[in-house]
Order: C-alpha cells, then sequence, then structure tokens
C-alpha cells in the first residue's frame, strides 16, 4: 500500500477542508456537510480497522457453523440457520459471538455510540 | 414542480390575515428530504401571528411510505387536540389556491425538540425527571381519541408489524444475523393481543417539545399515526436510539419506565405492563434497524441523492448492538 499518503489520510483531508468551508454554507449544507465528515470519519474507521474486523467476524462464524469459508458465505449460511429456526438465543456460542461482531462493526460506524446496557458515565 | 413557497406564503398571508396582512418573515427550518417545515410570520391588523408550515415537497419517500396524507395528519391533531391531546392549533388546511401542494397551517409553540439538549442540557435539569411520567399521561388522551373516520389509518397488531417489517428487510436483500435473530425471537415472544387504539406512531424524544419548566408541551409528527397496540407508542420512545447517549434512563434518555407507566395509568389509562413496552421496544430496534437499511436503498436505487441517506444505512449496527444485549436480557 502507498503510504504517503496513505488511504486514510486522503479522507482526512477532505474531511478537514469540508470543516473549513462549513461556516460559510447554508443551514441545510452545513448539516449536510457535517454528515459528508461522518462519512468520512466511517471510511477511514473501516480502512484501518475493517480487514480485522471481518477475519474475525468469518472466524467467529466458521466456528459456529463447523466449517470454514469467506465472510460472505459464512454470514448467509448463519443468517439461514437463524432463519429456518437450527440456531437460537439458546445455542451456544451464538450470542457471545453476535456480541463481539456487533461491537466491530459499531466501532466503525459509530464508535461514541452507547449501546442499550451501557453505564453512565461509561 | 417546483413551488416557490415564500411567494405563496405572501399570499396565504392575505388568506389567514385578512386584508392588509403581509408575510413577516419565513424561515425553512431543517427537515426530510420529502417533508418541508416552515416557520413564518403573518402581520396585519389584527395584530402578528407566528406560524409553522407543513408541506410535503416529494409525492412518495420509502422513509413516509407509510405516511398519512397531511390531510389526515391535520385531522389526527384536531381529533386529538379535542380530547385533551397536547398538540399545537391547526389554524389552516392548504387547498389548490394556495399552491402549496399538500400543506397545512399551525400555530408556533414555544420549546425545545432536539433530542441531545432534553437529554443533556442543564437547562432541563430542574424538569428531567418528571418528564417520563409526562410522557405516560400524554399518551392517554392520544390512545382515547376514536380514530377519525373515512381516513383509512392502518391498523397493525405485533404480529401484522413483524410481518411487513420482515418482508421489507427480505426485500432489501440484506442478511444480517442479529436482525434475523430478532425476528424469530419477537415472533416467540408475541404479547397477548389487546383492544387496539389510535396511536400516535412516532412517539420518541425528537418527536415531543418540551419547555425547561413545564416540561411536555407539544406532541408533534403525526405521519406515522396508526391503530395498534398501546404499548407500541410507549416502547418507541424507549428504544434506545431514541435516548441520545443515556442508554441508563430507558424512557427518551430521560427517565425511567416506572415513571412512564404510572403517568399513563393516572391519567386514566389502561394499566400496561412493563414486559409488554419492552416488547415493542425491542420490536422498536429492529423496526429502526429495517428503516435505515430501507433509506441507505433509497439512495442505492437512486430514488434519493442526499448523502444523509446512505450514512443512515450505517446505523442499522447501532440497532444490532443494541439488539443483541436486548436478546442477551431476553423479555
Amino acid at each position: 500500500m502507498i503510504t504517503h499518503p496513505k488511504t486514510e489520510e486522503l479522507a482526512q483531508a477532505v474531511a478537514l477542508w469540508i470543516d473549513q468551508i462549513r461556516p460559510s454554507l447554508d443551514p441545510r449544507n452545513a448539516f449536510l456537510a457535517r454528515v459528508a465528515v461522518n462519512v468520512l470519519g466511517v471510511v477511514g474507521r473501516e480502512l484501518a480497522q475493517g480487514p480485522e474486523a471481518e477475519a474475525t467476524a468469518a472466524r467467529l462464524m466458521a466456528d459456529l457453523l463447523g466449517h470454514g469459508g469467506g465472510h460472505a458465505e459464512l454470514n448467509a449460511e448463519l443468517c439461514a440457520a437463524i432463519r429456518a429456526g437450527d440456531m437460537t438465543v439458546e445455542t451456544p456460542g451464538l450470542l457471545a459471538a453476535l456480541q463481539a461482531m456487533a461491537r466491530d462493526q459499531i466501532a466503525i460506524d459509530q464508535p461514541n455510540y452507547k449501546a442499550e446496557g451501557t453505564p453512565f458515565p461509561a | 414542480m417546483t413551488v416557490d413557497v415564500p411567494l405563496s406564503l405572501e399570499k396565504l398571508a392575505v388568506r389567514l390575515g385578512g386584508e392588509g396582512a403581509r408575510l413577516d418573515g419565513a424561515q425553512r427550518l431543517s427537515g426530510g428530504a420529502s417533508m418541508e417545515t416552515w416557520a413564518f410570520a403573518v402581520a396585519g391588523p389584527k395584530g402578528r401571528e407566528e406560524l409553522i408550515l407543513r408541506r410535503r415537497s416529494a409525492p412518495f419517500d420509502p422513509e413516509t411510505a407509510r405516511s398519512v396524507s397531511l390531510a389526515t395528519e391535520a385531522a389526527l391533531i384536531r381529533a386529538t387536540g379535542a380530547k385533551g391531546a397536547l398538540v399545537p392549533p391547526v389554524r389552516h388546511l392548504c387547498d389548490d389556491a394556495d399552491g402549496l401542494g399538500e400543506a397545512y397551517v399551525m400555530g408556533r409553540v414555544d420549546g425545545e425538540t432536539l433530542g441531545r439538549r432534553i437529554v443533556g442540557d442543564p437547562r432541563f435539569d430542574a424538569v428531567r425527571g418528571k418528564l417520563a411520567r409526562q410522557c405516560g399521561e400524554a399518551l392517554v388522551p392520544i390512545h382515547a381519541t376514536p380514530p377519525p373516520e373515512r381516513r383509512n389509518l392502518k391498523v397493525s397488531d405485533a404480529q401484522g408489524e413483524l410481518d411487513r417489517y420482515e418482508e421489507v428487510y427480505r426485500a432489501t436483500g440484506a442478511e444480517r444475523p442479529i436482525l434475523e435473530l430478532a425476528f424469530q425471537y419477537l415472533r416467540k415472544h408475541i404479547p397477548e393481543p389487546v383492544a387496539p387504539v389510535l396511536l400516535h406512531g412516532d412517539f420518541r424524544n425528537g418527536n415531543l417539545m418540551f419547555d425547561p419548566e413545564r416540561g411536555v408541551v407539544a406532541v408533534l409528527d403525526w405521519e406515522l399515526s396508526h391503530i395498534g397496540d398501546p404499548a407500541e407508542d410507549m416502547g418507541w420512545i424507549c428504544t434506545n436510539s431514541w435516548r441520545f447517549g443515556r442508554p441508563d434512563r430507558p424512557v427518551g434518555g430521560f427517565g425511567d419506565y416506572a415513571d412512564l407507566l404510572a403517568g399513563y395509568a393516572a391519567a386514566g389509562g389502561r394499566p400496561v405492563e412493563l414486559s409488554r413496552v419492552r416488547f415493542w421496544q425491542m420490536l422498536g430496534s429492529l423496526r429502526w434497524g429495517v428503516m435505515c437499511l430501507t433509506m441507505y436503498l433509497s439512495w442505492a436505487n437512486g430514488m434519493e441523492k442526499s448523502v444523509e441517506r446512505p450514512m443512515i444505512g450505517r446505523r442499522v449496527s447501532e440497532t444490532e448492538a443494541d439488539l443483541v444485549v436486548l436478546l442477551e436480557e431476553g423479555l
């Protein structure tokens, strides 16, 4: 991968520029500009954390399903098993695995989100 | 068709305020892609009146596909208001002569609607402890209002809601294990049916107006009103996506379940069990997750261009983070 600059730095540079011009925008566009900055935050975090999160998820799903495979196939098979009732909240390890996967995903999408059950102050 | 709203409001000012009345300022408030809200004032011989215009700017949008017409919304506000609900006064239902499309005008109520401020702003520290109870009280006259006739309000129960959202979820083509598990789990825990009542349908922190001294002053945004289980309105305001960073305070990020339920019962509502509210709260997280998927899709299929839409798609994971905890806790 090219490092000068890294892809996440490119995203960061655009986000900083949007922040610079934001005060000059009308309220609706200022709001959308803030959303755009958040989008670039997701892009940056996914670039940095996404590959490991996906590998972890694939490993957790492989353990549950008893065989290996790519993330997309394992995910589809897991969804089908849950839908068919072959896996439920009673299935050993299912909720713990889903919990870990959800944690990794929210760390990319909204790292400041306070999920259900989070004590305050966190 | 593009409508010059301020120009149309100038005409409307005369209609509302009489001969000699004029438009005294018009400002679009932040709104969605398909619904516009404008604050404006009419100054005339009878004085100055501060008003709000609600108008639909796009004929169809998946976010609001299930919404009622604005004429129905106005009728609901009038009907519930007559029963004592906290609603703004409907001032005028727009017709073709107004050139504003589907729209109505209501009186402006002062207060705060931004959920994050209700939850965290020190201005609300004194009143915050009373809000959950007031929310319970505020629901009673709404639920006691006979549904207005010939308005075709949708009727649905827990089973119907699960069927509908699962159908929408399947149609998106997304494969999300936690949403799948939530559908399966909720299907096994459907509460006993109850007599359906008129629901606000979007009763959450963000759609309520609060005053720092008086607390709840108005219930807004009636477009998702329908007929169903009274606990649906209670569960939605307890859904964590509307607690604005305070998951420890289950009602809207400001209060406790017990106060919501006690306020409802004390104001004459048929007592509701906490487990029923928790069911609807969990279904609320699932519903919001599916809604986020559809909002992403409205962008993916080119119907919407706003950058907001794909970003909302990434909010599905917040509902998954909440649902997996609720599944662990169990109903």
